[in-house]
């Protein structure tokens, strides 16, 4: 009933092969678009963009990121956090170096510097697989919040290792610091997540992404059929690692403007980043941007139930909201251990069946 | 247990657009009873609001008008601070206290923009004190810079007068919290002649070991120690197992409850630490508190943190609130008053002993006023030694001034810094 797919013809390979083959999804993806660049700028408040709305923009990216290295490529990586510091501090030196860059072009340079690193990084992916890989990615982690918090160069020298973010505008409205709009972080991010979506979607969909799926699914099956393990992998590096090192960069400039390497990006945002992509769904576009709505919307619509709604303490809310969403996540990966992206792809099934089942 | 009421600010912040006039004066409080932080959290959270619930039972709220009290927690950690902020923003928060130094440089400039006072005492960004920049900030009584200058001042003084050749290790936690004092011990060594051992400990801070080898290895004359939480208990541990003289160890007035020493037993005998203010319950406001709050049931947590350093600083946090709250309506002559209202009480604050003594807590805070120059307060504070056998901190010490002329010259050069990377033209509001 929902999804009526009698009559919806397709007469050329192009019409075939889209990413929304069917005109029910189709068009609701449009609706979608339309919805967020053109409604939700108007209905927006302070308090649900910076609260709820911004920082799950961001993470989608960085959970996009890392779903191209572990969903598509199969490279288990714990050293997101230490990702998206350098994404953090590359565009903090860029900013205070160069004030007159572009914020757009400073955010996308943090990101070509964090595909750079991530690359390195990704070097010990040739020889070691699997958990052996996530430890050197661990590494990795703690070695650059290491590093940031031991070189002083990385924060000019202050004197409490704090980076700030100065105020920059996009055609004179304000996107970062304090003066920056509700409305206008809005917009920064949401752009960066839908051109990030779609070079994600894009990638995977080509021949780079079915490199990719083929070292994930048999690596010497792969390098037989003529796919260069080297590439592949280290292209998977580089483009997870530039996807979370934009999102770093989002995050501090735009969201915290304020930030601390240890603090900000640490273990626990890897840990964060790395469960968006499980219970999201590994190697789905759309289980990214489930996964970061469930881990970062959940707790908060979650608070504003138990403490602002019901009247509950607030450390008794925080307990609870702890083990609530710790239980979803393992009852979530019961039901459905592909993640909320495979449930949604079965219930889409069934609509398309709907109401005659076989 | 004392349910917070959070009167609806989910509406509030939702439907309202502009801040709606108060009949009441809403007190936030950004606490953390959850985390490896709690146990610092959890007293001072508890003082905070027993004392704005002491001023609504017993005085009838502030000149007539009653103290709202919202929670919102924090766990120490930034982003649910600043989703914290946002939370509370619109509805007409008098002064921020976020017991955060993280969660203070965040809402530095947001506070600035929205035009809401914070109040970071002891804690939070030094040079916050030069007012000219730092507008909407205040960190009276005391700082960072001056609790460090502080225990040099102690130190030369049980040195007669010379820390030539001794070595100092300073134990922090690795964060913008315990990285403040390390540019004043620096300045001082350079006058005084003792080495400067910087070790950090990397947060939370339950994993100390080679930290504590090193200080072994170093053998300093002196262990002064900038930690929060968990860490603090730990430290005085691993002090106690090799043995460290503890009367050489002294940590800032964050490392110095009941909630740090008690869990390390007879060991922790003789550890010192800064108090910024006066400890114990021998002041007559704590039989108003016993009345009214405690007795009534109307105690915000469980109740047993009554009396112990953080309930003594949370109450302490919130009496300097109120008195700036009352200045602020005594200036303009309105009883709901504004934010932007008590900005200008807590610019005028003045403390004095007798107004101590009034209210109940006489020399238990430094007497010191504020002005737009200089948001910091007089800097004085006094050393407190841990009686293990009696369970007690003893203050061992009178006030002791810091080295302000040398502070005032640092915290201009680094608030002038900012004020120049921000495009701030520094001068007074009025």
């Amino acid at each position: 009933m929902l999804y009526r797919e009698a009559g919806d013809y397709k007469t050329s390979y192009v019409a075939d092969s889209q990413t929304f083959p069917i005109k029910f999804d189709r068009y609701g993806y449009y609706v979608l678009l339309g919805f967020a660049f053109l409604v939700m700028p108007l209905i927006i408040n302070d308090y649900w963009a910076n609260s709820i709305v911004v920082p799950f923009l961001i993470y989608a990216i960085a959970a996009l990121g890392l779903n191209i290295l572990i969903g598509y490529c199969g490279q288990l990586s714990l050293g997101t956090g230490g990702f998206m510091a350098v994404g953090a501090y590359a565009s903090y030196k860029m900013m205070t170096a160069f004030p007159d860059l572009n914020i757009i072009f400073v955010i996308i340079i943090a990101g070509m510097v964090t595909a750079c690193v991530g690359v390195l990084f990704g070097l010990p992916s040739l020889r070691i697989k699997g958990f052996y890989l996530a430890v050197a990615t661990l590494a990795a982690q703690f070695f650059l919040i290491w590093l940031f918090t031991r070189t002083a160069w990385f924060y000019n020298y202050s004197p409490t290792g704090m980076i700030s973010a100065p105020t920059r505008e996009i055609f004179g409205v304000p996107v970062t610091g304090p003066r920056a709009s509700a409305v206008s972080m809005y917009m920064i991010c949401l752009c960066f997540l839908v051109a990030s979506a779609w070079l994600a979607r894009n990638l995977t969909r080509g021949s780079l992404g079915r490199t990719w799926m083929a070292i994930r699914d048999m690596d010497i099956a792969a390098e037989i059929i003529g796919v260069n393990p080297l590439i592949a992998k280290l292209t998977a590096f580089a483009v997870s690692s530039f996807l979370v090192g934009i999102s770093g960069a989002l995050l501090f400039t735009v969201y915290l403007g304020a930030a601390e390497a240890g603090e900000a990006f640490g273990i626990d945002k890897s840990f964060l980043v790395l469960f968006m992509v499980i219970i999201g769904g590994l190697g789905s576009i759309f289980g990214a941007f489930a996964g970061a709505a469930f881990l970062i919307v959940g707790p908060v619509l979650l608070k504003l139930l138990l403490v602002n709604s019901l009247g509950w303490p607030t450390d008794l809310a925080a307990h609870l909201e702890i083990m609530i969403v710790g239980a979803l996540i393992i009852v979530f990966l019961i039901v459905e251990p592909h993640g909320i992206a495979a449930l949604w792809r079965t219930i889409k099934e069934k609509l398309r069946l709907w109401p005659f089942p076989y | 247990m004392k349910m917070t009421k959070l009167a609806a600010t989910l509406a509030a912040t939702m439907v309202v657009a502009g801040p709606t006039l108060a009949e009441t004066l809403h007190f936030p409080s950004l606490s953390y009873r959850t985390g490896p932080f709690a146990a610092g959290g959890i007293p001072f959270a508890d003082g905070y609001s027993d004392y704005l619930t002491l001023i609504n039972e017993r005085d009838g709220g502030i000149g007539g008008v009653p103290i709202r009290q919202t929670e919102c927690e924090t766990a120490y950690n930034t982003e649910r601070g600043v989703e914290c902020y946002q939370s509370i923003r619109n509805d007409n928060p008098l002064v921020l206290q976020p017991l955060s130094t993280g969660i203070t440089y965040q809402l530095i400039p947001r506070t600035m923009e929205d035009g809401i006072p914070m109040h970071t005492m002891g804690y939070g960004r030094t040079s916050a004190v030069n007012g000219e920049v730092f507008n909407w900030t205040f960190n009276y009584p005391a700082n960072y810079w001056d609790g460090a200058s502080v225990i040099i001042n102690y130190l030369l003084d049980e040195n007669d007068g010379s820390l030539e050749g001794k070595k100092i290790a300073l134990l922090y936690h690795n964060s913008a919290y315990g990285r403040e004092p390390i540019p004043t011990l620096t300045r001082l060594g350079e006058t005084h002649g003792y080495e400067l051992v910087t070790i950090g400990v990397d947060s939370p801070g339950q994993e100390q070991g080679s930290q504590w080898l090193q200080i072994r290895r170093e053998r300093p004359d002196y262990v002064v120690m900038w930690g929060w939480g968990v860490m603090n208990p730990t430290a005085i541990q691993e002090a106690a197992n090799i043995r460290f003289p503890m009367e050489n160890f002294i940590g800032v007035w964050w490392s110095g409850s009941q909630q740090d020493v008690r869990p390390v037993g007879s060991g922790a005998h003789g550890y010192k630490a800064l108090a910024m203010h006066g400890t114990g319950t021998d002041y007559p406001i704590y039989d108003d508190m016993q009345q009214y709050v405690i007795d009534a049931g109307k105690y915000a947590g469980t109740g047993d943190e009554v009396g112990t350093v953080l309930y003594s600083r949370g109450m302490y946090a919130a009496m300097l609130a109120v008195e700036a709250a009352k200045k602020a309506q005594e200036i303009h002559g309105v009883a709901a008053i504004t934010p932007a209202m008590m900005r200008d009480g807590m610019a005028n604050l003045e403390i004095t002993e007798e107004l101590m003594a009034e209210l109940g807590l006489p020399n238990f805070g430094p007497a010191f006023s504020v002005a737009c120059e200089n948001h910091g307060g007089s800097g004085a504070a006094m050393i407190q030694q841990w009686d293990a056998e009696a369970g007690e901190w003893n203050l061992i010490t009178d006030w002791i001034s810091p080295d302000r002329d040398l502070i005032m010259e640092m915290a201009m050069d680094d608030s002038v810094a900012y004020a120049a990377e921000n495009d701030i033209t520094p001068a007074c509001l009025n």
